[in-house]
């Protein structure tokens, strides 16, 4: 793998027809021994102990003195004007110290409004209107949570409904105007293209099959566990904001709040402490936040807000409400040859999604997947309904996860129309991996990837071809069987500075990394774990760096007052970029290292090689010092002229994303007679480059294919036609048990990242990316012969049913 | 409306507050108590996080009100590992990476607990079956599986008279 | 996500509790494993202000076999109905519903009369005590009196309890030889409540079915009998074809709401295969020896 110290040389800035295939492996690299743990051990996770024990620190479990409960009165409608609020009777309550209204926000320097993450704006507090069911009205501020709850029962809001805005498409004749603060009266809000349109045109103009079809990726809510919250402790005699708060991403949150608040930004400290599942539900402010801190600022005293899981599934950011229409083109040979695609992207009340500023629909245009084709177009058109806003939060990869979804559809289907089976088809149209770093016809690099080694693994693992046998036998008797098919390519780590910002802050990440006399250390870094085990597989990662064994190594991460500046964790970024930096810190600090080594050794730096964990003469190992007794010589025999200490602190700014990817198969069993759909069996073999911690990387990949599971067989969030929220709590919207979700099987292929210091490029969000499809195509393929094309998710058994009967199939 | 006195005992010490009626367990338990480690997750009574054993059995203390575990015997996560030494659940969820972002871990743990006590060799589908009050987002539930196992086998080698 | 407040009593004894009830009459309900009350209460949908704890009353725990009944006290827990060795082995029907009530950790609070008494047709109960042709046992200041569970349940979430009543006992008949029984569930996921799901129970004699009765649950407002369904297997031979006819029947004569879980037609159609796959187990049990 590559050894890169100095920066500049890791770029895949290759010249056109030169070849950097990287080889593929199945077999973990492990080169430290057990007393070190490196990368590649299946180490236990050192963040453990706390949470077996019910000592974990969610921001719920934070007390403060004196400490006040916020509540929120909601809305009742989708769209509605707003004639009155009365907190008169609530304000009479013992206990209720204050309400706070937009006016309130208003006078107190226009804190009504907010900038999204997409810089649009967006309502903390309605002052005119009300633009989604839930929405935030007004909040209550008591001494207790049991008040709290009892004083917004006691605000009285006095509407008049106006007409919801539900169906995108209606929403774009613009008859009904959600969005009147903006002085464009319309409710489209940005066109985006990817790819060569002529030349696609051109491609499909000579195509000899061309498929077409239309999907609908309903919306989703990510539901982690614990809800968000936020405890907010102003100090008024230090002028100081500490806040509390569920947040993936505390730096960009305290620069947010910064500019927002007006409180200087060295006067704002965001601690994220631990997190209850984020997935990227964690990453938007929602408007409950903003009024934490001004409750805080207002009262002197700490305020928690702790959201109810309703409000938390009815007002918090959502993810997914594409509406896809596809077309593949082939050439007579079968062979794909181009994509085209338009989209509909319901984005709510306001464009909020946490996606890169120049990216309004993520990473969508890498849509033509895993397949060497010649053109490509996409283009989506973004508008707003009276619903809540957000767009992508759910472990989906930026739009990749919808992406995924229609291409590996296309793709299927366009085998099937061709009588081809579908592991073969994609066998024959894969970009091949001497094709890399291949360019995509919508200008993505990827780094590297050998997708027919992972078809073929996939293939193995579940004997597909007796499978598909078995399937014959049993169609023959009338029997609905299913196998589906998903090669993903998935596009990760954002991202490189001249493409990526959100809000204008680019997207590297950091890590610094100091090493004590006693040879222990401390690593901080600006990304957030909410359960992906950094303080396990970073202190991996150095271990292997700097042969300090992981478990001497404290991770930290959280404490904006303390950790260095980063963009967080979501989009399965960290290990791509925060791993990338703990790599060049660690390497920074090595590079001294040998230094002081060659001192203690009274060699030239030349002379030494460094081996595990220990720079040693070479030729004469015996001669060595080890990185403890540098780390204590750092501070007490440092050579003349050098500073004392041993630490250092990288910012790294990929060079490019990574292209994490994989094959799954699922094979499904349809009950006539319900339209029950049963998984029987789904195989995951993924390729995340260079594995840090199996242990972990497994538990990723089990996590993601759960939630694929979720959205493909159970979860949809459903408004009715007044916009009104009908799955706004776990009693509708149906989180899979431990019944529901299959027991996965795993296999792996390992292609690392040549530009990547490690050759890991992440692998949080490829099964939540790869799995629906695999599930839909496997249900379609099991009713193809009669006559089913498509079904959208989420697959619920009324709707296999439907298309069951009307094809006069019956139990 | 009414206030009483509520007396339990909590991982074996007894306690004795006063609270409103309706003041739930969970509550009681995170504030009251300041018992933080049983987690709130729902308010429908789906989602299992906030399980505390009650007598010895596991039930969703969002669902009971501290009034009515009046001179009941409550074991919470806390209270599991005797005398500072992780009970087999907890290293089987360590072990085996049964956890993630460990919110939902105690009410698993407490759940499991129970139910190994009543089916000390279970199959698969028992233990999916018999965490089904349970949700997890972060792990996809197949190690967790793994970890009752390694449980199971642990305590039934320690009852074999280790 | 809080409850309004309330004045909470907690009897030790059966008559202290109806005297509560009598004095608090329309003010007061009762809690007994509260996983349906305190939901309702949490999102104050129901607003009691007074309630009467009965869990104290553990003479109204027992699962036991009294002559030619079973007897199951009103506050047996779900989970103690799971496991009694008595049901498993003889009331095949009762421990199929036991075990797909809810989840395992709301079956350790809520109870059997709980669930019979919330007259909710979304629960799973009353389908099975329907099929078992039950009768439920109620005390109140004016004494102790039966009812037939054919006239229990009179509307939605109504019952033929009086205000000043509290139900102890339900009883289901013993069955006879060549008898069988089964619940059959159709559920969108663990813990949900039925799409739609069958409770049949039916005895066999010299190869034909001489009673069978059938209760549905969650198609209807009401908890119902499938009597048209009922009516076709009686005096039947059990075939392919009379199965179907009885399911037709139900589907037909159930009368479900269109919501999330579905459909009108399918909840119809699933009707339709819940009472078939219920009949048939019953009529595998009642020839295997149940």
């Amino acid at each position: 793998m590559p050894q890169l110290d100095d920066r500049k040389e890791h770029h895949s800035e290759l010249g056109d027809g030169v070849s950097a295939q990287v080889p593929t492996t199945d077999e973990v690299q492990i080169k430290t021994p057990e007393k070190i743990c490196g990368m590649g051990h299946r180490k236990k996770r050192k963040e453990d102990p706390r949470f077996l024990q019910g000592k974990g620190n969610y921001v719920d479990d934070v007390k403060l003195p004196g400490m006040l409960y916020m509540d929120i009165v909601r809305s009742p409608y989708a769209h509605a004007k707003i004639k009155s609020i009365d907190a008169s009777a609530a304000l009479e309550m013992d206990g209720v110290l204050a309400v706070i209204t937009g006016e309130d926000l208003k006078a107190a320097g226009d804190l009504h409004w907010m900038p999204t993450l997409m810089s649009d704006t967006q309502m903390v507090l309605p002052i005119d209107k009300v633009v989604y069911y839930a929405q935030e009205i007004c909040a209550v501020i008591a001494t207790s949570r049991y008040i709290a709850a009892d004083a917004i029962e006691q605000v009285f809001v006095d509407y008049e409904p106006l007409e919801a805005v539900v169906d995108p498409f209606e929403a774009l004749k613009d008859n009904v105007i959600v969005r009147d603060d903006k002085e464009e009266k319309t409710n489209h809000i940005w066109h985006w293209e990817a790819g060569d349109k002529a030349a696609t045109d051109a491609v499909f103009n000579d195509a000899a099959t061309v498929v077409k079809e239309k999907f609908y990726i309903p919306r989703i809510h990510v539901s982690s566990i614990e809800t968000c919250g936020m405890v907010a402790n102003y100090n008024k005699a230090r002028e100081h904001m500490q806040i509390y708060m569920t947040s993936q991403a505390p730096h960009a949150h305290r620069t947010v709040f910064a500019l927002v608040s007006g409180i200087p930004e060295h006067k704002i400290q965001i601690i994220s402490p631990d997190i209850g599942g984020g997935f990227g539900g964690k990453v938007p402010v929602y408007p409950g936040y903003v009024i934490c801190a001004v409750a805080s600022l207002v009262t002197g005293k700490p305020v928690k807000w702790i959201e109810d899981r309703s409000e938390n599934l009815q007002a918090d950011s959502f993810a997914r409400d594409y509406h896809i229409e596809a077309e593949m083109a082939a050439d007579k040979d079968g062979r794909i040859t181009g994509l085209r695609v338009k989209t509909l992207s319901d984005c709510g009340a306001a464009d909020a999604a946490a996606n890169p500023s120049k990216f309004p629909a993520g990473l969508y245009s890498i849509c033509t997947g895993s397949y060497d084709m010649k053109a490509a177009h996409v283009e989506v058109d973004g508008v707003y309904t009276t619903k809540p806003p957000g767009g992508v939060a759910y472990r989906c990869s930026f739009r990749v996860t919808e992406a995924v979804h229609m291409v590996e559809r296309m793709a299927d289907i366009m085998a099937h129309e061709l009588g081809e089976d579908p592991a073969d088809y994609r066998l024959r149209n894969f970009i091949r991996p001497d094709q890399f770093p291949y360019k995509s016809p919508t200008g993505w690099e990827y780094d590297s990837g050998n997708y027919e080694a992972a078809l073929n693994k996939a293939m193995d693992i579940l004997d597909y071809r007796a499978l598909r046998k078995e399937q014959a036998e049993k169609r023959a008797k009338g029997e609905l069987m299913g196998i589906g098919i998903s090669s993903f390519t998935e596009v990760v780590g954002a991202g490189p500075s001249k493409d990526y910002d959100i809000l204008g802050i680019k997207m590297f990440d950091s890590a610094e990394i100091r090493i004590h006399p006693t040879g222990k250390a401390m690593a901080r870094f600006g990304t957030k774990s909410q359960g992906q085990g950094h303080e396990t597989t970073y202190a991996q990662i150095i271990a292997e760096e700097l042969g300090l064994p992981s478990d001497d190594i404290e991770v930290e991460e959280g404490d904006t007052d303390t950790a260095p500046y980063g963009l967080g964790t979501y989009a399965s970024r960290s290990t791509p970029t925060a791993g990338a930096a703990a790599v060049m810190a660690a390497r920074k600090i090595k590079a001294k290292a040998k230094k002081i080594a060659a001192h203690l050794l009274e060699v030239g730096d030349d002379d030494l090689e460094w081996n595990i964990d220990r720079f040693q003469v070479k030729g004469s190992p015996d001669q060595a010092k080890t990185i403890q007794e540098i780390a204590f010589a750092a501070y007490t025999n440092h050579p003349q002229g050098m500073e004392a200490g041993l630490e250092a602190v990288d910012y790294y700014d990929p060079p490019n994303l990574t292209f994490p990817f994989g094959s799954y198969i699922c094979v499904v069993d349809i009950d006539k007679g319900t339209g029950e759909v049963k998984v029987r069996r789904f195989v995951a073999v993924d390729d995340c480059g260079h594995i840090i911690n199996p242990l972990i990387v497994e538990g990723q990949i089990h996590g993601g294919l759960t939630m694929g599971l979720a959205p493909s067989l159970y979860e949809e969030i459903v408004y009715d036609e007044h916009g009104q929220n009908l799955t706004g709590t776990l009693a509708d919207y149906l989180v899979p048990t431990a019944v529901e979700s299959p027991k996965w099987e795993l296999g792996k292929t390992i292609t690392p990242s040549p530009h990547h210091p490690i050759g890991a490029k992440g692998v949080g969000e490829s099964p939540t990316v790869g799995a629906p499809p695999a599930i839909a195509n496997a249900v379609v393929d099991a009713l193809w012969h009669l006559g089913v094309r498509n079904i959208d998710i989420p697959i619920t058994p009324p709707k296999v049913w439907k298309l069951l009967r009307e094809n006069g199939v019956t139990d | 409306m009414s206030e009483h006195e509520v007396t339990l005992t909590i991982n074996g010490e007894s306690v004795t507050r006063s609270v409103e009626a309706r003041t739930l367990l969970v509550h009681f338990i995170r504030e009251d108590l300041s018992l933080t480690g049983t987690h709130i997750g729902c308010d429908t009574t789906s989602c299992g996080a906030c399980t505390v054993l009650v007598c010895g059995k596991p039930v969703k203390s969002c669902t009971m009100f501290a009034v009515q575990a009046n001179g009941a015997d409550i074991e919470t996560i806390e209270g599991v590992a005797a005398g500072g030494e992780l009970h087999p659940l907890q290293e089987g969820f360590w072990e085996k990476h049964g956890l993630q972002c460990g919110y939902c871990t105690p009410g698993m743990i407490m759940t499991a607990k129970d139910f190994l006590a009543n089916n000390p060799n279970p199959t698969e589908d028992e233990i999916r079956h018999g965490i089904s009050g349970n949700l997890c987002r972060c792990t996809g539930y197949n190690k967790i599986v793994e970890a009752i196992q390694y449980a199971a086998e642990k305590l039934q080698a320690d009852a074999g008279g280790e | 996500m809080i409850p309004g407040a309330f004045d909470y009593h907690s009897p030790q004894s059966l008559d202290e509790a109806l005297s509560l009830l009598k004095q608090h009459a329309g003010d007061a309900k009762i809690l007994a494993g509260g996983q349906s009350l305190i939901p309702a209460m949490r999102f104050r949908l129901a607003v009691p202000s007074i309630l009467i704890d009965i869990n104290r009353l553990n003479d109204l725990r027992y699962v036991e076999e009294r002559g030619d009944h079973l007897a199951i006290g009103a506050m047996t827990l779900e989970r103690s109905l799971e496991d009694a060795t008595v049901v498993r082995s003889s009331y095949s029907l009762l421990h199929d519903t036991a075990g797909v009530i809810a989840d395992p950790l709301v079956r350790n609070m809520a109870t059997v009369g709980g669930n019979i008494a919330h007259a909710d047709p979304a629960n799973d109960h009353p389908a099975t005590m329907l099929a078992y042709d039950a009768t439920v046992v109620a005390k109140g200041p004016g004494g102790e009196r039966t009812i037939a569970i054919d006239e229990f349940f009179t509307g939605l979430f109504e019952n033929a309890l009086s205000d000043d009543e509290i139900l102890t006992e339900i009883r289901i008949p013993k069955p006879g030889a060549g008898s069988g029984g089964a619940y059959t569930k159709l559920e969108r996921k663990v813990g949900d409540y039925a799409i739609s799901a069958a409770a049949v129970q039916l005895r066999l004699d010299g190869g034909a079915i001489v009673e069978a009765r059938i209760g549905l649950t969650n198609v209807s407002a009401v908890p119902m009998r499938a009597r048209a369904a009922e009516a076709e297997l009686a005096g039947k031979s059990p075939s392919d074809d009379v199965i179907e006819a009885a399911g037709k029947a139900a589907a037909a004569e159930c009368d479900p709401s269109p919501d999330l879980r579905g459909p009108v037609e399918y909840k119809r159609d699933v009707t339709r295969v819940m009472v078939k796959r219920s009949i048939a187990t019953a009529i595998a049990r009642a020839k295997g020896g149940n």
